[in-house]
């Protein structure tokens, strides 16, 4: 097991250092002089010059490259000019917050999920199938930004259940239930596209285990039907979910940052869109091969959950 | 094609969404020509105006402008934006994996790495980080969508190109001279549009959705020109107090997107041949049972006692009589084979006993089968539940299939036993233990903790045998135990089933199309044809005699060893399709000796003592053995 998690891990290397190629290709197609943008349009040519020389802009784009990576691993990610703080610092603390968030919205949206498209297939076509197929196609077709806007009307200004926004009160301790009373609703509303798509899958898998003749085989033995579909089936079936479980991580991330925006929420994709804004160049390209490094670490740790439960995966 | 439409057709939530679409894409169309007031003139003196106010139908924004009119070019450019994303995305990634695909190689491996590498990134990083780099506006927005959604299209279509680069008519292609272009573009291109139109109707709402996310960030169509999501993202400043503002624009997203989902979904549905055949419905964990008319009482002859049993298969309007009218018992530590070629309905006779046949689309609809007296078909399922692998337990073919592949071997036996009664962890394992060793599996206390995986064909027909035995059955049912094994295993397989017969009193039922395995192991043998039973009687009765011209024929199929010259003869023609069953014999058809008469009327199973036979002009046993 040690040595597939090493494997796994080591096969990573080419795909961060991809990541990296690609972000710095393009960031490298930004049109006009950096130096420029920092400086102002009335920067002196010699201070452009100087600044160029300074950022090792006047290098070539290769080298230039490797500069970049040795001081990402060195643990230093540049300092973004709009905050006038280390990247690396920004992003991480940015970055837990997204954690949170994340988190909580992706054990929502598996354990919801799979139960979901468990119960749907073990009705098929029965009514909680079809109510249930009805709900996600709603989750997966409405935006998740207007839906966390409508929760935010609904259960924040007219009901006052939860607050509006924001991560912690301005005032008051910073206890977990606080947290938990500010992350409800964005957490919620950023887990229902992904539980939707989960639901449809585990909902096929499900189906198609079910067809399987070691089904029929425990039913044989006597195996009562919540047992044949608890444990028999939903575990081979857990076999093709677990993957989508991965990709939908990814669909998680990404959906943050409309959330992170429409509930104020700290977390790393408000920055990131607020530094594309603001032309934080550097702080953009941090923070995305961070994230980017951190998506695929967060993969094999799927694989990993994978091979633990499929025994014919050579370890 | 028109099959398709009909489908599609059938299926009304698919419809429904394909006529709110096409009504969304026509208002969008014609929105140029409607008397709309101008969306971009702001009128502040009449901010955020309500709903169905006067010469403001949608009410107006926080600058005045018209809502309804800001909605109609809004949709205009997002449903724009979205099908011209959805285009360049499937055109540039369907060209990736078409070269991809056809060229293979060493370009294959570096173009699908790439492509792995952007799949690595959660989509909206790509997309942001290309909005970074070519600064904020719709275009660019757009260039990003599709951007992020060509690696989906070339990992798609790089799969459905190397099917078709393999196909023979591309290789006579080649052979024929022509150039790679002109291949791609005359044999693999036409072969993979339809997958790329399937693709981008599943993806095309994602891609709107995407675009109007960017927008919404504010970082797609910048001020005063706005979309939908833009539309959203202005508003959300003043969600609390003029909400429906907001509620406007993102309603016309939901519904957008949604009709997209339901008409794709269909468009999938009726591509989709597995589910028109019903192959994707669940089975049931009971077969279905309907039966008509009067249930024959039991005669107590044996244990368990099958009476005019009839089980068929609704598969949409057909119904194939798989099972049509089987009589059959089987006596405590007897042997009764079920012999017959794949489709006879065998198998199916033997799974309606404790209602295994898969249902849908399995129906049980005539006869009874009796166990000590109680009628099996009718139980309960909580009743049937009991009894399966308790009483009555079954034996399946190729046990790689039918065992559960995540569990070890032991866990399965243990939950055979805990199916029908509490049991510890320990006593569980004791228990597993002993019974591998009854089907002498050597190390069995190593052998328990093993996956089916990690075992040989014949090992896991013995854990199958063992899990049959778990809780001392009175009954197995054997299905083709033997069949996917090698000579010797299958020999070994069948005298640990022959000493447990002995030893423990079990009845067997032996599901076979092998003649040579009857011969070793049952005492009667019924032979089936198209759903019924054509010959039963003592097996050294019938394989010394065949009555039925359709027992000696399949006889004939088995070479003998060191039979000498025996002739070895293939039956002409097909069994019949149990769909569209001819009157009268099944087997006229193929028979040699088929009459006229043979081809009339229902032919009756003449019993005369331990022997019967369904024929008219059947075999003379004493005038064979005389030649």
């Amino acid at each position: 097991m040690t040595g597939y998690i090493l494997k796994r891990l080591l096969s990573a290397i080419p795909v961060l250092l991809g990541i990296t190629v690609i972000v710095f290709l393009i960031m490298a197609l930004i049109p006009g002089d950096p130096a420029t943008a920092i400086l102002g349009s009335y920067a002196t040519p010699e201070n452009v010059a100087r600044l160029n020389r300074d950022l090792g802009l006047d290098k070539p784009l290769v080298s230039q490259y490797f500069i970049w990576l040795s001081n990402m691993l060195h643990g230093d990610f540049g300092t973004s000019f709009a905050l006038n703080r280390p990247v690396i610092d920004e992003v991480l603390e940015r970055f837990n917050a997204t954690l949170v968030l994340a988190g909580t919205a992706f054990v929502l949206c598996a354990i919801f999920g799979v139960m979901a498209g468990v119960i749907s297939a073990a009705n098929q076509y029965g009514w909680a199938d079809k109510t249930i197929t009805f709900a996600v196609l709603l989750g997966i077709s409405i935006p998740s930004f207007f839906l966390g806007m409508m929760m935010i009307l609904f259960f924040a200004v007219n009901l006052r259940w939860f607050p509006v926004s924001g991560m912690w009160p301005i005032y008051g301790d910073r206890t977990i239930w606080v947290l938990l009373h500010h992350l409800a609703m964005p957490a919620i509303a950023l887990a229902v596209v992904a539980t939707g798509v989960v639901a449809r899958l585990s909902r096929s898998a499900m189906l198609e285990v079910l067809r399987q003749d070691f089904i029929r085989t425990a039913r044989a033995k006597g195996v009562d039907e919540r047992g044949v579909i608890w444990r028999h089936a939903l575990k081979a079936a857990m076999v093709s979910i677990i993957p989508v479980l991965g990709i939908q991580a990814g669909f998680v991330l990404s959906g943050a940052v409309y959330i992170e925006i429409v509930f104020q929420w700290p977390g790393v994709g408000r920055m990131l869109v607020d530094a594309i804004l603001k032309r934080d160049i550097l702080l953009v390209q941090g923070g995305v091969v961070f994230v980017a490094a951190c998506y695929v670490i967060f993969n094999i740790a799927v694989d990993v959950a994978q091979s633990l439960l499929d025994p014919r995966i050579k370890t | 094609m028109t099959g398709f439409f009909q489908l599609l057709a059938r299926n009304r939530l698919a419809l429904a969404g394909g006529v709110v679409l096409s009504l969304v894409i026509l208002l969008a169309l014609v929105t140029p020509l409607l008397p709309l007031a101008d969306p971009d003139v702001t009128d502040t003196a009449n901010r955020f105006k309500l709903p169905f106010s006067e010469g403001a139908l949608l009410g107006t924004d926080h600058l005045g402008r018209d809502l309804l009119s800001r909605l109609l070019w809004g949709t205009r450019l997002s449903l724009a934006v979205g099908f011209a994303a959805a285009i360049v995305a499937a055109t540039i990634g369907s060209a990736i994996g078409i070269v991809a695909g056809f060229y293979g190689g060493r370009t294959d491996n570096l173009i699908m790495r790439g492509v792995d590498m952007l799949m690595a990134f959660p989509y909206i990083l790509l997309a942001l980080a290309i909005v970074a780099a070519l600064g904020p506006g719709l275009f660019n927005a757009l260039i990003a969508v599709a951007a992020v959604n060509v690696p989906f299209f070339a990992r798609n279509i790089r799969g459905i190109t190397v099917g078709i680069a393999h196909k023979e008519f591309v290789d006579a292609a080649r052979l024929a001279g022509l150039s790679n272009t002109r291949i791609i573009v005359s044999e693999v291109l036409p072969n993979v549009i339809p997958v790329i139109v399937i693709a981008m109707s599943t993806t095309i709402g994602w891609m709107i959705l995407e675009t109007a996310g960017l927008s919404f960030l504010g970082l797609g169509s910048q001020p005063p020109q706005a979309d939908l999501g833009s539309m959203l993202g202005e508003a959300r400043s003043a969600l609390i107090t003029n909400p429906h503002t907001s509620i406007v624009p993102g309603l016309m997203i939901l519904v957008i997107v949604m009709s997209i989902n339901l008409l794709g979904d269909g468009v999938r549905d009726a591509l989709d041949p597995r589910l028109k055949s019903g192959a994707l419905s669940r089975p049931m964990a009971a077969t279905r049972v309907d039966r008509k008319g009067p249930l024959p009482a039991p005669t107590g002859a044996g244990l368990l006692e099958v009476q005019g049993l009839q089980t068929q298969f609704h598969i949409k309007d057909r119904v194939y009589r798989a099972v049509g009218g089987v009589d059959l018992h089987v006596a405590k530590g007897e042997c009764l084979g079920i012999i017959g070629e794949s489709g006879s309905g065998k198998s199916v006779t033997a799974l309606s006993v404790m209602g295994l046949v898969a249902s849908p689309p399995g129906v049980i609809t005539g006869g009874a089968a009796h166990y000590e007296g109680e009628d099996l078909i009718g139980a309960p399922y909580r009743r049937l539940r009991g009894m399966r692998g308790r009483n009555v337990a079954y034996i399946f073919q190729d046990p790689l299939a039918t065992l559960h592949p995540l569990y070890r071997v032991g866990d399965q036996l243990i939950e055979a036993i805990r199916a029908h009664r509490p049991i510890g962890r320990e006593e569980g394992r004791r228990k597993a233990v002993e019974l591998l060793t009854a089907v002498r599996i050597p190390n069995p206390e190593k052998r328990i903790a093993n996956y089916p995986h990690e075992m040989s064909g014949g090992m896991r027909q013995r854990v199958g045998i063992a899990m049959a035995l778990a809780n001392d059955p009175d009954i197995i049912i054997a299905d083709e135990p033997t069949t996917a094994l090698d000579v010797t295993v299958q020999a070994q397989v069948l005298t640990i089933l022959d000493d447990l017969r002995r030893s423990r009193g079990l009845a067997i039922i032996f599901i076979t199309h092998d003649f040579g395995v009857v011969a070793q192991l049952c005492d009667r043998v019924a032979v089936m044809y198209a759903g019924r039973i054509v010959e039963e009687g003592r097996t050294a009765d019938i394989l010394g005699a065949p009555r039925h011209p359709y027992t000696a024929r399949l006889m004939a199929c088995v070479p003998e060893v060191g039979g000498g010259k025996r002739r070895l003869e293939a039956i002409a023609g097909l069994p019949p399709v149990v769909d569209r069953l001819p009157e009268g014999c099944a087997f006229a058809e193929r028979c040699l000796k088929a009459q006229e008469a043979c081809r009339r009327d229902e032919i009756p199973l003449v019993r005369d003592g331990a022997s019967a036979v369904r024929c008219l002009y059947p075999n003379d046993p004493s005038r064979e053995a005389a030649e």
